[in-house]
């Protein structure tokens, strides 16, 4: 239980950092932008949404730093965003909790998707040391994990949607169905997040295969293994049930650790598809000058990708006796 | 003359390396042929990069090896000329970062106690905090970002990674005999971290520079792209950000989008190549292994 305590305590120092630093940035940039952006409000809003406006980006106020300091947190966690410039009225929650599901099903689930083929395939490719698996696949993936996310993006819609036209160029669905339950309407979303999330796998596998590969040589060394096969246990049971098991340990920390780089990417697809989640959000913020939007989402995505490392760690937790017995 | 005989033993190694290992040799022959390009721009650029003369999107001839654009200006000559910034970004954000990660990993595993519990979460915090919102949200304030504020943030957020792995591998050298050794000789803490410790682990901050480049390569090329950097730069993530604002492939000029990322996957893939190579150096045990060991390997 030491172990949950002590990444406990780290997943709260991080969000507290993500906090400080999203209510440093504004206030470090030359020219304090958001006050162009404040005097466009005066007259428009209430009070009180004034009021958290300011405090959240230093302007007009005659509050001292530490002071603004602790009422911007204050709010924060209270999930007082403030409003969105560009979709005003409507406040930034409200506009967020519109993108959040399509990001979770897009972004979510082609990232767990590919944890799980890359971790597969890397502990094949290891098992079968020097077969066609091992020597092949790894070169390729360290060259394609090379490419820009976005860039494939392009590639496949330039191939798959222009080229051959079997899937859709642009957004979730197609725009004049209104979103329902209806199983035609579930259809059109789906084939619709073929080609997102076909990029997403594509350019995150290569990292989880390395890296399950390169633990399972490690393990596949171990006596322990060695003791299996000479039990004269079946292969397929070593290779899962003895190897896989212990090499996929590290993996599931390395997979927390290089979470955000994946949704880094991930932004940058959902931007090239038009895909209506919170990547795209947060680039059409930034065009609209909407900071508040902006903020919130850079605060939103660091949350979930903290949460999802916290997750990983209670399943490493459970998975290893020895996380829970150490330190 | 030491200094001169350890430098051609250097390059011996490396050349011995580079001819055994394939994947390192395609690497590296490629960063060489990109860094000359990167030296002298003006020998492969035909045309005047920014000169919207010719004839709107033409397609590939003889004059526009890779067509034109629809403003007219020559996509092969943007993309020679659009180099250098890439290579720039890699070679000096890569230096900068790996600088970085080898200061703060090797004092938190060297000093140890107190200082080495703050700097390691300040590592894993820097490393856990999605890097390329956090990038957008610093250049979105500043409008315009110049090439070195790129730098600087790019910096920022990419030395955590390697100076993680650098801490782990300081900590299980730190109490080798030899560089106990050292210590009872009564050396300073300096000469024993840069002397004693360092140089056996060159391979993995090698692997730490290239790593940081690509991430660096990558990182700009997507604030180019998305229209966060300099729009009138001459690098490749501007030219996929004109070509994606000018609807290149629904036009018909795909080469217009897919040449500067071909260029960058080629920069990216070249980098990551070596690094991987400098890995197998690092792990003995991931070196590829050939049809007759095999054997030996499975038993």
């Amino acid at each position: 239980m030491r172990f949950l305590g002590r990444r406990l305590g780290f997943l709260l120092v991080a969000l507290w950092a993500a906090l400080t630093v999203n209510f440093f940035i504004p206030r470090l940039m030359p020219g304090n932008p958001a006050e162009a952006m404040m005097a466009k409000f005066h007259g428009h809003v209430n009070p009180a949404a004034l009021h958290a406006l300011e405090v959240a980006f230093g302007v007009n106020t005659h509050q001292s730093l530490i002071s603004a300091y602790f009422s911007y947190i204050g709010n924060t966690l209270h999930g007082n965003l403030g409003i969105s410039t560009s979709y005003f009225p409507l406040s930034v929650s409200s506009v967020i909790a519109k993108a959040l599901p399509w990001s979770i099903g897009l972004v979510g689930v082609s990232t767990i998707l590919g944890f799980i083929i890359g971790t597969v395939i890397g502990a094949v490719a290891a098992w079968r040391r020097g077969g066609i698996l091992d020597s092949v696949l790894p070169p390729i993936f360290i060259v394609i994990s090379a490419f820009p996310y976005f860039w494939v993006g392009l590639l496949s819609i330039w191939f798959f949607a222009l080229t051959l036209n079997w899937f859709p160029i642009l957004g979730a669905y197609t725009q004049t169905n209104t979103p329902t339950w209806s199983l035609s309407f579930i259809g059109d979303v789906l084939i619709h997040a073929v080609l997102p999330s076909f990029t997403i796998l594509i350019t995150s596998i290569g990292g989880w295969i390395l890296t399950m590969r390169n633990n399972m040589i490690t393990v596949v060394a171990e006596d322990y293994v060695k003791m299996a096969r000479a039990k004269g246990l079946k292969p397929r049971r070593i290779l899962w049930q003895y190897a896989g098991r212990n090499a996929m340990l590290p993996n599931l920390t390395g997979f927390a650790m290089s979470l955000g780089f994946v949704i880094s990417g991930a932004i940058l697809v959902e931007y090239v598809f038009n895909y209506p989640g919170l990547g795209f959000m947060l680039l059409q913020a930034v065009q609209n000058e909407d900071y508040p939007l902006m903020q919130s989402l850079f605060l939103l995505i660091t949350v979930a990708v903290l949460l999802a490392i916290f997750v990983s760690d209670i399943v490493t937790a459970i998975l290893d006796p020895r996380t829970r017995v150490r330190t | 003359m030491t200094a001169v005989r350890a430098l051609g033993r250097a390059a011996r190694g490396t050349f011995a390396f580079l001819r055994r290992d394939k994947k390192a040799a395609a690497g590296a022959i490629v960063l060489f042929i990109l860094l000359v390009i990167t030296a002298f721009p003006s020998w492969f650029t035909p045309h005047d990069p920014a000169a919207e003369v010719y004839t709107p999107g033409a397609g590939l001839s003889w004059s526009h090896l890779l067509g034109t654009t629809s403003f007219g200006q020559d996509v092969f000559s943007q993309l020679m000329a659009g180099t250098r910034q890439s290579v720039l970004i890699a070679l000096i954000v890569g230096f900068f970062s790996t600088i970085l990660s080898v200061v703060v990993g090797i004092s938190a595993a060297y000093l140890g106690g107190f200082i080495d519990d703050a700097l390691s979460l300040f590592t894993d915090v820097v490393l856990v905090i999605p890097t390329f919102p956090l990038i957008i949200v610093i250049t979105a304030y500043v409008k315009s970002a110049t090439f070195w504020l790129m730098v600087g943030v790019l910096v920022a957020t990419g030395w955590s990674y390697g100076a993680r792995q650098l801490r782990v591998q300081a900590l299980s050298l730190r109490n080798r005999d030899y560089l106990l050794a050292a210590r009872a000789r009564g050396e300073s803490s300096w000469y024993v971290i840069a002397v004693e410790l360092i140089p056996p682990m060159t391979s993995l901050i090698v692997a730490n520079f290239l790593g940081a480049a690509l991430y660096a390569v990558l990182a700009e090329s997507a604030l180019q792209f998305v229209g966060l950097g300099n729009i009138n730069a001459e690098s490749w993530g501007t030219m996929l950000y004109w070509a994606q604002n000018n609807e290149a492939l629904a036009t018909g000029l795909p080469l217009w989008a897919l040449a500067p990322g071909v260029a960058i996957a080629v920069l990216g893939s070249a980098l990551a190549l070596l690094n991987y190579a400098f890995d197998e150096v690092s792990n003995p045990a991931l070196r590829p292994v050939s049809g007759r060991s095999r054997r030996k390997v499975r038993s």
